[in-house]
């Protein structure tokens, strides 16, 4: 039985023009542009240096921390540099990538296939992690974390999203017509780190043959295969886990919460290649379509530039105008050919004036409803775009406004035109950026708060010292005095106050030189303390803490990121 | 690196439907309704509607070159505006009163507050309910339907000059050849008369009414045009109607010697009118599941009040407007529960 989630809309599917085909290995591109970031979580540790001879299959950059992943070379080749290099990315920032001149001998490094079965589940875990294996649905996120399991969760239910809702990308089309065997080795793989009860294939009944496919592969398991209504936004993790199985995973947790696990096919089919042949993640099924000469699908190195694999295409046709990288509904509009594909990007739309003509100027919202209609998390989008709007944020997140899950559906139907994801994003935005520092006056807040403590309670202390030091002196010179009355021989008498008088004196003289010496010493010692003053040892000590503090943030970052994970 | 940040951003595709598109086929959807008022009232009629509806036009065009801002003619909007408030006037109503209320409508109603969706009232109603306050003689002056001479002469009201009394139309409705014609509304005469209009009468287009409210069945066909097509929110007409038809039920049962049956309420003066085409403006009306059942129900109850125990004889025109008022607050207080949310947690 399915169920079905609110709204969703039924855009022009152009999947055709690309699905035909039979996918294509790409050729070497002349060089690799291969990011260290290309995962949501913590930045990868460099671990090559320009000049440096890689294999195909080497580590370029090892994961740093725990929702990270590391990064391979695509082939063998020359490290020409590690730099700052554009990257496909919405703030449009460059960042730090790998550049690789190919020798064309596509030499590759020892591997090997894994004996998963014999293997303890966190140590696959680290495999997957260390092979750079990430999401493929689109949000990336490290694969190792979304199958990690606390014990006392249990997964009921296994998804595997092939549903592959955008319009014009057939990348998992493709892959489940030509690789659905692997795929469902992979699933198997994946069934042995979560242990469900059952375990579901979602495929939109826009793909008949990538479900005939998939049924064959699956003929003697347990995995069923479920042909699902096409329905835009269907293939967003909970969309889908809704339509297959009836849950809805609430707002901040993850599915896991829920018992059931999502991962794309072509994540699976990324598990069974380390798994089965123990290659990291290098390369992917990429759609190029729109307006080229020969929509396709390719297997493309990850780091080729995007110009690079249009030419592969047949090169674009006149009147072309820039790319999509991703389908037209979430995909990132890039001008730039130059930039490089990575893990995320499963297709390459070559735009025209024709196919995606600009956008009219937004008009005012008239309250129509449509985007209400469509919102497939419910929300009030119309709303939403008020707060946004007015910069009231309070109210966008009264409003639920991190529910949404940018599908882009609202934006669709809309209209009046308005860039009603572009309001939400810049939102969303603000308010973690708000929320950053906030976070960052509060610890400064508490550093100066605990500072003005500390500082009292070693006054008070100093003060109780010399208090029961004088209490003790006092004490002193009481017994001296009480002494010679209670002493009843008199010649003893007279010598004994001078003495006792000489001792007094001597011993507050040595008071005093002991606290000036005190003082000096703590003069010197504060001296020193002085943050002005840093060797560089400390230096890095105080760098390596500040690391691990934004690992922490980056990981409660990405689960909210995680939380809008779309085919 | 140092290529210049364009802002596109997804979805990079569009459904195609705008805000135009949507309003000229609430135009398109009057027209027929329209057409059946000039048949009925003839000339009169006609002028009427196309001096108001000029009227709206040339003052949302002459306000949008007062405050520098773009042309909005071509929404479409002013001309559902101009048309709306036409349908809602008597058919003979002089037409310089028409062009002040078409004023009032666009210039009070809509650019005061900011244009096309940043108004509160439905604008139509806000010229409608001016009007009513300033001339109501004019405004209850009512002329009989399909009259002899209607095709070759005006209402001699009509031509009224600019800042007169309309003389009287009593002498004019003597020389058509028109049977039993009271000059009263259908719930005026139920009201001061004690006299239920029958229903085929009301259904045939020969009841006294406004220009636009005579033909329940052309206006509900024209809206389930607009529905079908998602162009209106079905909700809202059928909420109003079915509470207003419930609360006159519900008084029929307590006293029926009294008040009228639900069908007479439904059909009489411009509660179809109105529930179709003036409380679903989407500007003005509640956006929520909820809130929409609550609004329409809101107007259906409130019109039957005024109709039974407010000294007009219609309440339509103040029952939307109180539920244009009430939005906000209804949308507030109405909204659903989200994705993944529980059923009883509160969003």
């Amino acid at each position: 039985m399915l169920f079905h989630f609110h709204g969703g809309i039924h855009p022009d599917e152009h999947k055709l023009e690309s699905s035909e085909r039979p996918s294509a290995r790409a050729p070497l591109p002349s060089r690799l542009i291969v990011p260290l970031q290309q995962h949501i979580g913590a930045k990868t540790k460099a671990i090559v240096q320009a000049g440096d001879k890689v294999l195909k299959g080497q580590m370029l950059a090892r994961a740093d921390g725990m929702v990270s992943a590391a990064v391979h070379a695509p082939t063998s080749g020359t490290v020409l540099s590690v730099d700052l290099h554009a990257v496909p990315h919405p703030s449009g920032l460059p960042d730090l990538c790998v550049t690789i001149e190919p020798d064309g001998e596509e030499r590759w490094i020892e591997h090997a296939p894994l004996d998963y079965r014999a293997m303890p589940r966190a140590e696959l875990l680290a495999k997957l992690q260390g092979a750079g294996i990430v999401g493929l649905g689109g949000a990336t996120f490290p694969t190792h974390v979304k199958l990690s399991i606390n014990p006392a969760q249990t997964v009921e239910t296994l998804v595997l999203n092939g549903a592959e809702c955008e319009p014009w990308i057939t990348t998992d089309d493709r892959l489940m017509r030509e690789r659905a065997a692997e795929i469902v080795q992979g699933i198997e793989i994946l069934r042995y780190l979560v242990n469900p009860a059952e375990t579901l294939v979602g495929i939109e009944d826009n793909k008949p043959q990538a479900i005939a496919a998939m049924r064959q592969a699956c003929t003697g398991t347990d995995i069923q295969i479920i042909t699902v209504p096409t329905l835009y936004p269907t293939g967003g993790e909970k969309q889908l886990i809704k339509v297959l199985t009836g849950k809805e995973v609430p707002s901040g947790v993850r599915p896991l919460n829920v018992g059931v696990s999502c991962s794309n096919v072509a994540t699976a089919y990324a598990i069974h290649r380390l798994v089965n042949h123990g290659e990291p993640m290098i390369s992917r099924l990429i759609t190029v379509t729109g307006s080229v000469r020969t929509p396709q699908n390719f297997e493309v190195l990850i780091g080729t530039p995007v110009e690079e694999l249009v030419k592969f295409a047949g090169g674009a046709l006149p009147g072309s105008n820039g790319f999509i990288l991703g389908g037209p509904m979430m995909g990132l509009h890039v001008s730039n050919g130059q930039l490089p594909v990575v893990k995320a990007t499963n297709c390459i739309i070559v735009e025209s004036a024709q196919l995606f003509p600009p956008p009219p100027a937004a008009m005012p919202c008239i309250r129509c409803t449509r985007c209400v209609d469509v919102c497939p998390a419910e929300l009030q989008p119309q709303e939403l775009h008020w707060f946004a709007k007015s910069t009231n944020f309070g109210k966008a997140q009264e409003y639920n406004l991190f529910d949404c899950i940018e599908c882009g559906a609202c934006n669709y139907v809309c209209p009046s035109h308005i860039p009603l994801v572009q309001y939400f994003r810049f939102a969303k935005s603000e308010i973690w950026a708000r929320e950053r520092e906030k976070r960052a006056a509060d610890a400064a807040r508490e550093r100066h708060e605990f500072r003005l403590l500390r500082i009292e309670r070693e006054k008070q202390e100093k003060a109780e010292k010399l208090a029961q030091k004088e209490k003790a002196a006092l004490a002193a010179k009481a017994a001296a005095a009480v002494a010679p009355a209670t002493d009843s021989a008199p010649a003893a008498v007279q010598p004994a106050p001078a003495a006792a008088e000489s001792a007094a004196d001597g011993a507050t003289q040595s008071r005093i030189q002991a606290a000036i010496d005190r003082a000096k010493e703590q003069a010197a010692a504060s001296k020193e303390k002085d943050t002005d003053i840093l060797t560089p040892q400390q230096l890095a000590e105080m760098a390596e803490i500040e690391a691990r503090r934004a690992d922490i943030r980056e990981i409660a970052h990405a689960d909210a990121k995680q939380q809008q994970e779309q085919q | 690196m140092s290529q210049p940040i364009e802002l596109r951003a997804a979805p990079h595709q569009h459904s195609g439907r705008s805000v135009p598109v949507i309003m000229r086929n609430v135009v398109y959807s009057m027209l027929p309704i329209c057409a059946f008022s000039v048949w009925q009232y003839g000339l009169s009629a006609l002028a009427l509607l196309l001096t108001v509806t000029a009227a709206c036009l040339l003052t949302e065009r002459l306000l949008n070159r007062a405050s520098a801002q773009p042309n909005t003619l071509n929404d479409w909007s002013a001309a559902i505006t101009g048309i709306l408030l036409a349908l809602t006037l008597p058919p003979a109503f002089p037409l310089w009163m028409g062009v002040v209320s078409g004023f009032v409508a666009i210039a009070i109603g809509k650019a005061l507050f900011g244009g096309l969706g940043y108004n509160v009232f439905n604008p139509a109603l806000v010229g409608r309910a001016f009007v009513q306050a300033a001339f109501p003689v004019a405004i209850t002056t009512w002329v009989p339907a399909f009259a002899t001479q209607r095709f070759s002469e005006l209402v001699p009201s009509t031509l009224t000059a600019p800042l007169m009394m309309p003389p009287d139309v009593t002498a004019w409705i003597k020389q058509q050849s028109v049977d039993a014609f009271t000059g009263a509304t259908p719930l005026a005469r139920w009201k001061f008369e004690n006299v239920a209009v029958s229903a085929n009468d009301l259904l045939s287009g020969a009841a006294t009414a406004s220009t636009g409210e005579t033909s329940a069945i052309l206006i509900l066909l024209c809206g389930l045009y607009l529905a079908a097509r998602k162009f209106m929110d079905w909700r809202i007409p059928v909420a109003v109607l079915a509470s207003a038809a419930a609360t006159a039920w519900l008084f029929q049962l307590y006293d029926p010697a009294h008040y009228p049956s639900p069908l007479f309420v439904l059909l009489s003066g411009g509660l179809v009118l109105g529930a179709v085409f003036m409380a679903t403006d989407m500007a003005t009306s509640p956006v929520t599941p909820l809130g929409v059942w609550i609004y329409g129900a809101v107007i259906g109850v409130v019109t039957m009040m005024i109709r039974y125990f407010g000294g007009l004889t219609e309440g339509v025109m103040y029952a939307i407007l109180l539920g244009n008022a009430l939005t906000p607050f209804i949308d507030q207080f109405t909204q659903p529960r989200v994705f993944g949310a529980q059923k009883d947690e509160k969003p």
